[in-house]
Formats: C-alpha cells, sequence, structure tokens
C-alpha cells in the first residue's frame, strides 16, 4: 500500500471528525481544519492554510467543501481531495437522512409546531448576525454600497431571479475593478 | 425525472454560491421553494435543525430536501450536485494555486460579488420576517395579536442574546421554550 493511499485514508478519518464536530457550518469548521491539518498532523504550513481558506471563499461552493477538497488535493492528489471531501460530507449526511423521518413524524405534534413558531422568530436573529458578519469583512467604498443596495432593492421590489443578479454583479465588479486597476497603471506610467 | 432534477437543481446552487453559512439561502429561496419541495416555513425550520446537527449547512439541506422528495436516491443525487462544482473547481484552482489569487479577473469578479451576496441575504431575510410575522397580510388585528407580539419579543431578546455571543443553539432553544410557553398560555 503507497504512502498517498494511507494518507487518503487518514484524511477521510481525519474530516469525517471535523464533520461530525462542527456546528454551524463552513466558518465554524475553520480553526478546527487548522488545528487537525497544520498543528496536528503538519500536512501544510500555516501560510499555505491562510491561502487555501482566501481561495476557498471566493471560488463557488460551500467553504466546507471547497476547503475539504483543496486540502485534500494538495495533501495527496485528487484521492485525497475525494477521500477529504466524502469524509466532510458524511456525517451530515448519515445525521439529517436518519433526522428527515423523526422530523416527519414529530411536526403535527402541538408543542412542536409551539416550539418551531418560537424557533423560527429566534433563527431570523442568526441570520440577521450572519449578515451583519459579512458585511463587517466586505470592503467599505462606494461600489460595495451601490451594488448591495442595488442587489437587495431589484431582488425585494422586482422579485428579479437571483442567479441573473449574481451574474450582473459579477460583470459589473469586474468592468469597475478592471477599468480603475488599468488607470492606476496609467497613473504609473505617468510618473515614471 | 425526479433525481435529475434534484441533482441538476443543487449542482445550480452549488455552483452559485460564494462565501460561507448562509450565502446560500437565497438561492434555496429561489429555487427549492419555487419547485414546492420546501415551503418557506419549512426552509427556516430546517434551518434550526442545521443549526442544531453537525456540518456544513449546504450538505444538511440538500440531504433533507433530497430525502423528503426521493428518498436515499434523492438524498444521494442532491448532495452529489451540491458538491459537485467545488469539487471540480478546487481541484482546477488547485493546479494553478498562485495565478488564480493574482488574477485580476477574479479580483474584479469578487469585487461585485462580495457586496452582491450581503444584498441577497438582506433580501433573504426580509422574505423570512415577512413569513414568519406577516404570513396573514398585514393589518392593526395582525399586529396586535397574541402570536405576532410573542414572536416579536423572541426575535428582539435572541438579537440581544446572538451579540452577546451565546451559541446559535443555545439561542435554539430558548426561542423553542418561549414558543412552546407562549402556545400553550395564549392557546394560539
Amino acid at each position: 500500500m503507497n504512502d498517498k493511499f494511507k494518507r487518503a485514508l487518514s484524511l477521510f478519518a481525519t474530516f469525517f471528525k471535523i464533520g461530525l464536530f462542527t456546528f454551524g457550518g463552513g466558518y465554524a469548521m475553520i480553526p478546527l481544519i487548522e488545528k487537525e491539518i497544520v498543528e496536528k498532523k503538519k500536512w501544510i504550513t500555516s501560510d499555505d492554510i491562510l491561502e487555501v481558506f482566501a481561495i476557498s471563499e471566493s471560488t463557488p461552493g460551500p467553504i466546507a467543501i471547497n476547503s475539504a477538497t483543496f486540502v485534500g488535493y494538495k495533501t495527496a492528489g485528487f484521492f485525497g481531495a475525494l477521500f477529504a471531501t466524502l469524509g466532510v460530507v458524511l456525517p451530515s449526511f448519515t445525521i439529517i437522512f436518519i433526522l428527515s423521518f423523526f422530523i416527519e413524524k414529530f411536526k403535527h405534534l402541538k408543542a412542536v409546531e409551539y416550539a418551531f413558531n418560537g424557533i423560527r422568530a429566534g433563527v431570523i436573529a442568526l441570520v440577521i448576525k450572519a449578515l451583519i458578519t459579512m458585511i463587517k469583512k466586505c470592503p467599505k467604498n462606494a461600489i460595495s454600497y451601490i451594488i448591495a443596495s442595488l442587489a437587495f432593492l431589484v431582488t425585494v421590489i422586482f422579485d428579479l431571479n437571483v442567479f441573473i443578479v449574481i451574474i450582473a454583479c459579477a460583470v459589473v465588479g469586474l468592468i469597475y475593478h478592471l477599468i480603475i486597476t488599468s488607470k492606476k497603471r496609467g497613473n504609473k506610467n505617468d510618473i515614471s | 425525472m425526479i433525481y435529475l432534477e434534484l441533482f441538476l437543481t443543487f449542482l445550480k446552487i452549488g455552483a452559485f454560491t460564494f462565501g460561507g453559512g448562509y450565502a446560500m439561502l437565497p438561492l434555496i429561496q429561489e429555487e427549492v421553494v419555487a419547485h414546492k419541495w420546501l415551503s418557506l416555513d419549512e426552509m427556516i425550520d430546517f434551518i434550526a435543525v442545521s443549526e442544531s446537527t453537525p456540518g456544513p449547512f449546504a450538505v444538511n439541506i440538500s440531504t433533507y430536501v433530497g430525502t423528503e422528495t426521493g428518498g436515499f436516491f434523492g438524498a444521494l443525487c442532491a448532495t452529489t450536485g451540491i458538491v459537485l462544482p467545488s469539487f471540480v473547481i478546487i481541484l482546477i484552482v488547485a493546479r494553478f494555486f498562485i495565478a488564480f489569487q493574482q488574477n485580476r479577473a477574479v479580483k474584479g469578479v469578487m469585487v461585485g460579488l462580495k457586496p452582491a451576496v450581503i444584498g441577497l441575504i438582506g433580501s433573504a431575510v426580509v422574505g423570512l420576517i415577512s413569513t414568519v410575522f406577516l404570513s396573514n397580510g398585514i393589518s392593526i388585528e395582525v399586529i396586535s395579536s397574541p402570536g405576532f407580539l410573542s414572536s416579536l419579543v423572541i426575535l428582539l431578546g435572541m438579537i440581544i442574546l446572538i451579540f452577546k455571543k451565546v451559541s446559535p443553539i443555545i439561542i435554539i432553544l430558548i426561542s423553542a421554550v418561549l414558543g412552546v410557553l407562549s402556545g400553550y398560555i395564549f392557546n394560539l
């Protein structure tokens, strides 16, 4: 059995553990990945892991899946990526699959209905908190404010398709960035 | 065919989700609720379930919707769908590791996407609020009903707690207890 295969198995076990013990999704997973992969297993350096997280945030897909695939690939190639991703998905998949049968059974109990009436209000607080965290992390400049408010307004008022809004915002951001950076480059050339 | 439909729908959601946590909510709302696989109420309930169980929201919700609409294979198709875009894209990006982050086009796209996700989650919050509070329309009667008022108290209370860094699971537990209490007290 070669070394890469052993590593792939070890990646599976590690990400299974990470998937099983993080509540609250991708961002909650980041400290755990750092501890397991960088400190304990030393598969990736702490500089590289920061870049892994940065890229995981700026490529499509959930951060948890992105970082598992990325760490797996860097550590043991394609099979590493496959095993790490399977590992991080499997606990959720199994637990929710089993749980969904119970959710159906208990949903119609009076007490459960009442509980969920309360929970629905509480959940909104959680989403508002997530929103504010994202606002804090977003660059504070005019173009950000404009894009965020336009995306908000067109979906709330005109009920525009979310996928179209995402594509449109990406295009606007891209054009703006290319214009700004080429201007800067132009300025530098003027000075020199 | 339901399996293919689940796979393709979640593939689309996976390919268009940027950022973690609830960045996916607006897309779930757009696709899953439109397919009538989940109602908005059920989606909100499931956020609570997902917060109280381990693992990423993306995997949790795709597994749940898949199971509800197509059993085990439904869950498998939906979850494979949501994972696949990430997996393929990361494999490609990993080969050009540094080149990707320095790329001007990638930076430019993110200039648009970061605020876009914020705007979209903002609009999802408006949707959630109107579902929870105004599902019977807006009128003096609705606003002064015990159900509305107790939900409002719970929401405001939980906003205070969440900013005092109380964990989401505790927030859900307290909300549930308050929901049960006000349900029985006001006979909702």
